[in-house]
């Protein structure tokens, strides 16, 4: 559904060798139907990277294909036409402050040609599938930030496109709203099958609603793929600090010299059915050892459970050897956790 | 006590039909050129926004050219602009004296006024919102009109106002091509005259109407923020 081929973006600048380059040889592929979610730290492109995906930011090199177009040969007025096909909504929200909801909805739909019998229907509906039908006639700066999404998300969807583009959508709202407006994100993904590919700096966001993943640095995407692969087996660094912030299990290393003494501390990760079983209670049954849970979580990401857990073993070499050995054969991994400094 | 109720209505029928003539002749100074002013103005300001470097129509020359233009005239007195403007007013309308001749120095004073507060009004404008248009598929003509200028507008209307008055103050020099209007009477009969009571009763009026306006352009600036 959206294709980027080799997308580079330079940002010139009046001196000239403090041009930025915010997109390095960036490709992307999101299918139709996915949820596709790019995560990075501030400065990293990921803005840059969607708005080259609507051409408001027009790439320095590369292609960008939707539905099998590609938008850099396009005139102005197609390209007009094809963002009809794209929507887009953002952390400011961007609503008019001098129109109510509905008009703030139905105003870029008669802009672009929508009949007004039409307009009606579609503002009714889209207000429906947000939440927001009893808000028609209340301006913007009586709602909240989480209502003022939902009428922008509505705008988008009243324009009926195939692809919903989100720069940042819930990173000016408080954690509850955010899973609020998550869960409509879902909902619009599952309804009508829209394709999304949103940017987002935290992971709860990539864990929560996201298929794929792309993590960005430096203008480059340096690792990709499915979320539940990321998240057992982070590649890079920045990955692994992503993955770590909603794991938040730093022991400090004198702890971790006293605990060696007496045997291994180790992290399990535990994904789908291994996470809910009981694997580390039955260690201390079957072996002559004794575990200690030093911290964990277990997260739902969407569509199976992950979870990960640090623990210290006790016992002799021989024993907590077998006992490691056994976890893996039950489809927990394992690694041995040791000190930084 | 009745005395003073006499001298009071002397006043009145002596001076009112004067007064109220110049009154009209200051609306109608006014008016007319402010309509003159923002036809001209509007457009201008939403020029000088376009061909900004960078933006849709972006040129450097056009946008220095009128930069310059409009810092020249509106670095000019009224008074002088008056005077210096005599031959091409002449050459406009026919005529550089009455309110006629006083309407041509009176929009050049304030039709680059009008489009500088147009400028900033409308880039005040949030980019965030005209962004979103823009990634929705919507022409930038319509971008201008639906988005910029509904959104500028409780700030145009504010500004607008700040020019009515600003033009209420110039026409009272157009006394000096005969055009007439409150502060020609304020300063005719007041100062060279010596009738103070005509001059007081002249600045009361002035300061009336311009209460009014500023309450008015309130007002509407208010109602334009939401409709
Ligand atoms: N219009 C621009 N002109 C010049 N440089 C720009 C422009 N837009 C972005 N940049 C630069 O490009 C780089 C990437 O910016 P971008 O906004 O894409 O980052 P981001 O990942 O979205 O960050 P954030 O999480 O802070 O929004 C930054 O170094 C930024 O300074
Ligand atoms: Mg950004």
């Amino acid at each position: 559904m959206i294709e980027l081929r080799h997308l580079s973006k330079t940002f010139e600048s009046k001196k000239k060798n403090e041009d930025v380059l915010a997109l390095n040889d960036v490709s992307l592929h999101v299918k139709k139907g996915e949820i596709f979610g790019v995560i990075g730290y501030s400065g990293a492109g990921k803005s840059t990277l969607v708005r080259c995906v609507n051409y408001l930011e027009r790439p320095t090199s590369g292609e960008v294909i939707i539905d099998g177009a590609e938008l850099g040969e396009m005139s102005t007025e197609q390209l007009r036409q094809a963002r009809q096909n794209i929507g887009m909504i953002f952390q400011g929200f961007n609503l008019l402050t001098t129109a109510n909801v509905y008009d703030n909805i139905a105003i870029p739909l008669k802009l672009t040609g929508v009949s007004s019998s039409e307009i009606k229907k579609r503002v009714d509906k889209y207000l429906n599938i947000v939440g927001l039908a009893d808000k028609k006639k209340v301006f913007p700066n009586q709602l909240s930030g989480g209502q003022k999404q939902r009428v922008a998300i509505a705008r988008a969807l009243s324009h009926e496109p195939e692809v919903l583009l989100s720069d940042e959508a819930t990173s000016a709202l408080d954690p509850e709203t955010t899973d609020a407006i998550l869960d409509l994100l879902l909902k619009i993904n599952r309804e009508f099958g829209i394709t999304i590919l949103l940017i987002t700096h935290e992971m709860h966001v990539i864990q929560k609603i996201c298929d794929q993943v792309a993590v960005m640095e430096n203008g480059q995407v340096i690792e990709q793929g499915k979320v539940i692969d990321i998240y057992t087996q982070p590649k890079n660094k920045t990955t692994e600090k992503f993955v770590s912030s909603i794991f938040p299990s730093d022991i400090p290393d004198t702890i971790i010299d006293d605990l060696e003494k007496q045997g291994p501390i180790i992290n399990l990760t535990f994904v789908g059915h291994s996470a809910d079983q009981p694997a580390l209670s039955m260690l201390s049954k079957q072996f002559d050892i004794q575990s200690n849970i030093l911290s964990g979580n277990i997260v739902q990401l969407k569509d199976q459970p992950f979870g990960k857990l640090t623990a210290h073993i006790q016992g002799d070499k021989v024993e907590t050897d077998k006992a490691l050995a056994y976890l893996q054969e039950q489809g927990v991994k394992v690694s041995e956790v040791k000190r930084r400094g | 006590m009745v005395k003073l109720m006499n001298e009071i209505l002397a006043f009145i029928d002596r001076w009112s039909g004067l007064i109220w003539e110049s009154t009209i002749e200051t609306f109608q100074m006014v008016s007319i050129s402010l309509i003159i002013s923002i036809i001209i103005g509007l457009p201008l300001g939403v020029l000088l926004v376009l061909s900004r470097p960078g933006k849709s129509l972006g040129n450097k020359y056009l946008s220095g050219f009128l930069n310059v233009i409009i810092n020249i005239i509106r670095s000019v007195p009224f008074i002088i602009l008056l005077f210096t403007l005599l031959p091409f007013t002449r050459f406009i309308v026919g005529t550089s004296m009455g309110v006629r001749g006083v309407i041509v120095p009176l929009v050049v004073f304030t039709a680059p006024y009008i489009a500088r507060l147009m400028e900033s009004a409308l880039l005040e404008v949030d980019k965030g919102v005209i962004e979103a248009y823009e990634a929705m598929g919507i022409r930038t003509r319509d971008i201008i009109w639906h988005v910029m200028v509904r959104e500028a507008k409780p700030s145009i209307i504010l500004g607008i106002t700040i020019a009515v008055i600003g033009l209420i103050g110039a026409t009272a020099m157009a006394g000096l091509v005969g055009a007439g209007g409150l502060g020609d009477v304020a300063y005719r009969f007041g100062h060279l005259r010596y009738e103070p009571v005509v001059m007081y009763a002249t600045i009361v009026i002035l300061i009336i109407i311009i209460q009014v306006i500023q309450t008015l352009g309130n007002q509407i600036a208010d109602r334009a923020k939401k409709d």
